[in-house]
């Protein structure tokens, strides 16, 4: 009985009938109410992919692991999320996104998430911003020496406790919506963003600029890698979307905007945007990761 | 695969697995290989020997053109590409520019034998050298590289665009004259198919992306060469045409503002912007030379001693050394001395109000609120006296030196001590609410947010503890922190005399970023902008960007900045133990002015309308009008 106490005591301490005495059993909406705290203020995770209308091949890669742990204090909320848009010949373009977002995703797990669930955390850990950035130079070393001639974009997000820390190379993207609004907080690393930030291109001159697939940065090309490594607050009440161009090429700003906000959960949302992108052609491959945190 | 199909007569296996030609191997019965000079994607250069020479020894550089290309006409487009170069070459004679002596192809390569230039190309000088470049040098080359452009765009029957003007095409010949080298290739963008990617040439002006090539192209070729050697920033590793966002003199501050302008007005976006030929922009060179006295003589120091702007309002001496920090609170000054009194003065004038004896130094900074001022000193105490004037209400004992200042929050008083916890102490009565054990003496100020205390401890640990005392997470730098934290959006910033800055989300105490320094630091970080400011014992005061930890700019002092810096408007203040308190361009670290004491200064400057104050080991208190 008393390890029962012990194991039960704290949560269940009143359903426990006392000894000999029987009761009838309990209705199992009223148990829940009773005993089940409500799960309002957790983090909702929804993606969805598509390989698109025009092409034949899915070169985009994505990842989620979310974790949330109750009853232990010291546990907080985690997450990794992770967008990865190929490209390069033949195969070159899915296995240089797959490469990169295991070899990402393995390093972050191992030295972030397994850090975080070992029993001393006194071990010295390696700064999360290092530790982003020591990936993503990790995956483009394993294209280059694995996918030659292949490349791929990659926009990762490590969501620890109150801080999320994104590492980016390329033109996929992350924003956060909030209060009616879509913000990019990547920066494309596309040849023709950059002139169109300078002034030197039309936003309606860029949409059809012969070189407006080109990048500048991209996993996979080459030994020097320079990586955007940038740590932000959760967006409290707010959601935080990442997705290849193969959506925000295709689905305007507002567009995306009106989808998350009237569905019923980010699952159902992430499809609607995919279906959205296919409905105007889907010329590229679709990805899409809607994470939605609860206000504070 | 062309190159392993490739056989040399009368000599086989003379290539590595890399098809690089062997030393030893002769070509065309004439020039010797002796070595690799360099390899990229389209050719490699051979370091050779010319056998038509027998008694002497005439070096040659031996191109030598590596066909990859597996379809036909680009195959083609390759070759006649190498043999432009060969006939352009063969027409140019300038002192800068190498000379060519022959031009053969053999099975499916093609050579090139050109003038070998003894020494080493800029960007290989760039990469075995530690510091910048000076600005003479840099004129000089630029002046060399405006004489060969302005010869190559004044070419006849056509005007030759270099269009790849960077470090590695510039060598710096045993005379140290500048050479250009490699007239390869234009690049040939290729159409942006979906998919298709390039890699940004980092020097090139924006216009060639639209397929122009004209002598502006050049010359703002040759500004963004200049950028990354006077700044030691790679154009490559940033995004295309951002030098705008890396101002020479933020980087480097002994270049003078005559050539970062004249550097600037060849970046200009707008080809038209630019300088109109390269006579023009070496002539913009020249003047700039002439203002700063480069040409006169070149060692002369350009740094210029500027008026200080500073206005002293009033100081005040006490007995002994100051090395706490002030607090204005009401319009009187409260600060500790070493004499072991606290002081009260008129901050308007400067005027002796009060004084309030400890039994020990006073380190710290009072905390004042309503009517009690709280001051910890090295008797082990920590007391409260009525603001006005300097009547004890009550003292509370720990059991060590107070080294820390005290916190208050919501009718409580939190301060480390060296007897190892963290004392909370109810600000009206003076009776503890509770402490918290640390591992060894806590010196830094602790932070209060949300019900969490936040402190560094003499071991080297970091806590955050719950108002219970509870420790929610602990953080071990590898040595003291004796910084105070300081928390923006959900990040703790703070120093450790392990040489780093660290950030930590707050709620877990993850490391989000360290920046390392010089030496120890001690000195509490302040934040504005986007930007942190601490100082170091390696004698500067530095601003990182707090998203990424990347140093925007750092100022150095004449000794250890001990003192923590204050942010006011778009100025910087802090003292180092040099004596001296500065006031910085908290955008650029550009100093506004100094003003100097008789003694280290170790405290943190307290401002109010208007007027910096802050205490000196020379044991005045200053008061100055920014």
């Amino acid at each position: 009985m008393d390890l029962f106490k012990r194991i039960f005591g704290k949560k269940a301490g009143a359903g426990a009938p006392p000894d000999g005495v029987k009761t009838a059993p309990l209705d199992p909406t009223t148990v829940t109410r009773a005993l089940v705290k409500p799960l309002q203020g957790r983090i909702l995770v929804g993606m969805a992919q598509s390989v698109g209308i025009e092409r034949t091949h899915n070169e985009d890669s994505l990842f989620v692991l979310q974790g949330n742990a109750a009853g232990l204090e010291t546990l907080p909320e985690f997450g990794l999320y992770i967008v990865a848009d190929g490209m390069g010949g033949h195969r070159s373009g899915e296995v240089a996104s797959s490469v990169s977002v295991r070899s990402v995703a393995r390093r972050l797990c191992e030295d972030s998430i397994l850090h975080l669930l070992s029993i001393d955390p006194l071990a010295d850990a390696i700064p999360l911003q290092d530790l982003m950035r020591i990936a993503l130079e990790e995956a483009n070393q394993a294209v280059v020496d694995r996918v030659p001639g292949g490349g791929t974009t990659l926009t990762a997000v490590l969501h620890l406790g109150h801080q999320i820390t994104l590492g980016h190379v390329g033109d996929s993207r992350a924003y956060v919506l909030k209060d009616g609004e879509v913000r990019t907080i990547t920066r494309d690393h596309s040849l023709v963003k950059r002139l169109e930030e300078l002034g030197q291109l039309r936003p309606e001159e860029a949409e059809v600029h012969p070189q407006r697939n080109v990048l500048y940065r991209a996993i996979g090309q080459g030994a020097n890698l320079e990586v955007d490594v940038f740590s932000l607050p959760i967006p409290r009440d707010a959601f935080l979307l990442l997705c290849s161009d193969g959506l925000w090429g295709v689905v305007p700003d507002q567009e995306i905007r009106r989808i998350v906000t009237t569905s019923e959960n980010p699952q159902a949302a992430c499809e609607r945007l995919v279906d959205s992108a296919n409905a105007a052609g889907g010329p590229d491959n679709i990805s899409a990761v809607l994470i939605s945190f609860p206000p504070e | 695969m062309r190159r392993t199909t490739r056989a040399l007569p009368n000599k086989t296996g003379e290539t590595d697995q890399l098809g690089l030609l062997q030393p030893g191997v002769t070509l065309q019965d004439r020039y010797l290989v002796l070595g690799v000079l360099g390899s990229g994607g389209m050719s490699s250069v051979y370091k050779g020997r010319d056998l038509h020479f027998p008694n002497v020894t005439k070096l040659v550089a031996v191109k030598e053109m590596i066909n990859m290309a597996a379809d036909p006409t680009m195959y083609e487009m390759v070759v006649r590409n190498f043999e432009r170069e060969a006939d352009l070459l063969a027409t140019l004679s300038h002192p800068a520019i190498p000379r060519i002596y022959d031009y053969f192809t053999h099975e499916s390569s093609s050579y090139l034998v050109m003038e070998f230039i003894e020494g080493r190309d800029l960007e290989r000088l760039l990469h075995e050298t530690d510091d910048f470049l000076s600005e003479e040098k840099a004129i000089t080359w630029a002046v060399e590289l405006c004489d060969v452009l302005t010869y190559l765009h004044g070419h006849q029957p056509q005007p030759v665009i270099f269009r790849d003007m960077k470090p590695s095409n510039v060598m710096i010949d045993q005379h140290g004259h500048i050479r250009l080298i490699d007239f390869g290739i234009a690049r040939v963008f290729q159409p942006g198919q979906k998919g298709t990617m390039i890699g940004t040439e980092g020097y090139s002006p924006p216009e060639q992306y639209r397929g122009e090539a004209s002598p502006a192209g050049d010359i703002y070729a040759l500004g963004a060469t200049l950028h990354h050697l006077l700044t030691r920033r790679d154009p490559r590793a940033e995004p295309p045409f951002s030098f705008s966002e890396r101002p020479i003199r933020q980087i480097n501050p002994h270049v003078s503002p005559e050539l970062e302008s004249v550097v600037n007005a060849a970046l200009a976006y707008d080809p038209k912007e630019r300088f109109a030929s390269s006579e023009s922009f070496k002539a913009a060179l020249l003047s700039a030379a002439k203002q700063t006295g480069i040409l006169v003589s070149p060692q002369k120091s350009t740094a210029l001693k500027l008026p200080s702007d500073v206005q002293e309002l009033w100081s005040f001496e006490c007995e002994d050394e100051i090395r706490g920090s002030p607090t204005i609170h009401r319009g009187i000054l409260y600060v500790g001395c070493y004499d072991n009194n606290l002081y009260a003065l008129d901050a308007k004038r400067g005027t002796f109000l009060w004084k309030y004896p400890t039994e020990g130094g006073i380190p710290t900074r009072p905390a004042a609120h309503e009517d009690i001022v709280y001051v910890a000193s090295e008797d082990h105490r920590l007391h409260a006296v009525s603001a006005d004037q300097g009547k004890l209400v009550w003292t509370y004992l720990a059991e060590g030196p107070i080294r820390s200042s005290p916190t208050l929050h919501e009718g409580y008083v939190f301060f480390g001590c060296d007897d190892a916890h963290l004392h909370v102490v109810n600000m009206m009565n003076g009776r503890r609410a509770w402490r918290a054990e640390a591992a060894g003496p806590i010196r830094s100020t602790p932070l209060v947010v949300d019900e969490r205390v936040y402190y560094g401890c003499e071991t080297g640990d970091f806590y955050c503890v719950d108002f219970r005392g509870e420790v929610k997470w602990r953080f071990r730098a590898k040595r003291s922190v004796a910084s105070s934290p300081i928390m923006v959006e959900g990040i703790l910033y703070f120093g450790s005399m392990d040489w780093t800055l660290y950030a930590l989300e707050a709620e877990g105490g993850y490391q989000i970023w360290r920046f390392r320094m010089g030496r120890p630091t001690i000195s509490s970080p302040a934040y504005a902008e986007g930007k942190l400011f601490t100082g170091c014992a390696d004698g500067n005061i530095y601003a990182i960007d707090a998203r990424n930890n990347r140093e925007l700019w750092r100022f150095q002092t004449e000794h250890q900045v001990t003192g923590s810096p204050v942010v006011h408007e778009d100025s910087i203040f802090c003292g180092s133990v040099d004596g001296s308190m500065y006031c910085l361009d908290l955008r650029s670290g550009r100093k506004r002015w100094t003003y100097r004491t008789g003694g280290p200064i170790t405290g943190t400057p307290t401002i109010a309308e208007g007027t910096i104050y802050f205490g000196s080991t020379d044991h005045h208190v200053y008061a100055l009008l920014t």
